[in-house]
């Protein structure tokens, strides 16, 4: 419960504030969010098998949010930029795809 | 057994929602800023993605592209300008080609007596008691006043003085000028330096003298003025066989 209205309360502040991020940092936004979905539905997951840990999920979701914007960092250094978010795009999407698979499963045993 | 941590999903999610913990407070936080970035990167993605993913080469070429574009444009308002001020100094030679030759359009008709005229100069009455003054004295008279600089030189307030103006008698013996009978008193305006007009007209065997003198017995005031009017008009006729002998020269 509280976690939804968390999300609708930063959507709703998003859209109303209209925050900014610095220059440097918009090419590495979308991969965060990428790999904060992971984290997300990874969370998720954890709860509904019972293992969810509170500083487990925390300290996942800033380490692939850093791990992952911090490696298309380093692919736009050495001019593989836009390859390795494709990369880390594809392997999130399919760890998203393999958690989904498990709640689905977990909620609808299916 | 398989569906046991199943059930015990739905249930624990039931219970969630029930009974909130210290763990979804801090997942509520991570979704707020979650939210939060996922609505800036739809705006960011939104608002300006025509460049930001354009290659280098396609945005030199863009670059390229307008700064031909723009060297053109300066060219061609470089070109309009120069028309411009072309065609101002040819509307400004136009109109000080125009103004001059309405000034001397002006001038020329005083001179020709299609104009009326005022200005500083005199009016020379002649009383002529027995009618004795001829053709002759009269054209004297205005041969005098013209020496004396008069520009322009009325008769009778009815006779407008010019070149062509002709002097002479009808059969019974009147004066006649341009065809009008003379009244007597005959009075002359004309416009010009007063002072010269009258010394003119003054001087020992000029014209006051003669008409003075005893053959004519007539008398003569003159009264110099600083504002003469002269109102009548000498009437053109077209020429019927005179013709400019080149075309006029066009004003430029």
């Amino acid at each position: 419960m509280i976690p939804l209205l968390g999300l609708i309360a930063g959507i709703v502040l998003g859209l109303v504030l209209e925050p900014t991020i610095p220059q440097a940092l918009q090419p590495y936004l979308p991969i965060a969010i990428v790999a904060a979905m992971d984290a997300l539905f990874g969370a998720f997951r954890a709860y509904l098998e019972g293992t969810f840990t509170d500083r487990v999920f925390v300290v996942s979701f800033v380490s692939n949010v850093l791990i992952a914007a911090s490696i298309v960092y380093v692919g736009d250094q050495i001019g593989v930029g836009s390859q390795l978010s494709t990369g880390v795009v594809v392997v999130l999407g399919i760890r998203i795809f393999t958690n989904a698979a498990a709640i689905r499963r977990a909620l609808l045993h299916a | 057994m398989p569906d046991q941590p199943a059930a015990s999903g739905a249930r624990r999610l039931w219970s969630a929602f029930l009974h909130p913990g210290r763990g979804q407070l801090v997942a509520a936080v991570i979704l707020f800023v979650v939210g939060m970035a996922g609505v800036m990167q739809i705006r960011i993605n939104a608002s300006d993605d025509t460049y930001t993913t354009a290659r280098r080469e396609d945005l030199i070429s863009l670059l390229d592209g307008l700064g031909a574009e723009s060297r053109r444009l300066e060219g061609e308002i470089g070109e309009l300008e120069r028309t411009r001020a072309g065609l101002q100094s040819g509307a400004d030679s136009r109109r000080l080609a125009r103004e001059n030759a309405e000034k001397r359009r002006e001038e020329v008709s005083i001179l020709a007596g299609t104009a009326q005229a005022e200005g500083p100069g005199i009016r020379m009455r002649i009383s002529d008691p027995n009618y004795r003054v001829s053709y002759g004295v009269l054209l004297d008279a205005i041969g005098e006043l013209r020496d004396a600089g008069a520009e322009v030189i009325e008769l009778n307030d009815t006779v407008r003085v010019v070149a062509s103006t002709w002097f002479g008698t009808d059969a019974s013996g009147d004066l006649l000028v341009d065809g009008e009978r003379v009244t007597r008193p005959i009075t002359i305006e004309a416009i010009g330096d007063s002072h010269s007009l009258e010394e003119g007209a003054r001087f020992r065997g000029g014209i006051v003298s003669e008409i003075e003198g005893p053959k004519i017995g007539g008398q003569v005031s003159i009264e110099p003025l600083a504002r003469v009017v002269v109102e009548s008009l000498h009437v053109i006729a077209d020429n019927q066989y005179a013709r400019p002998a080149s075309a006029a020269p066009t004003p430029r």
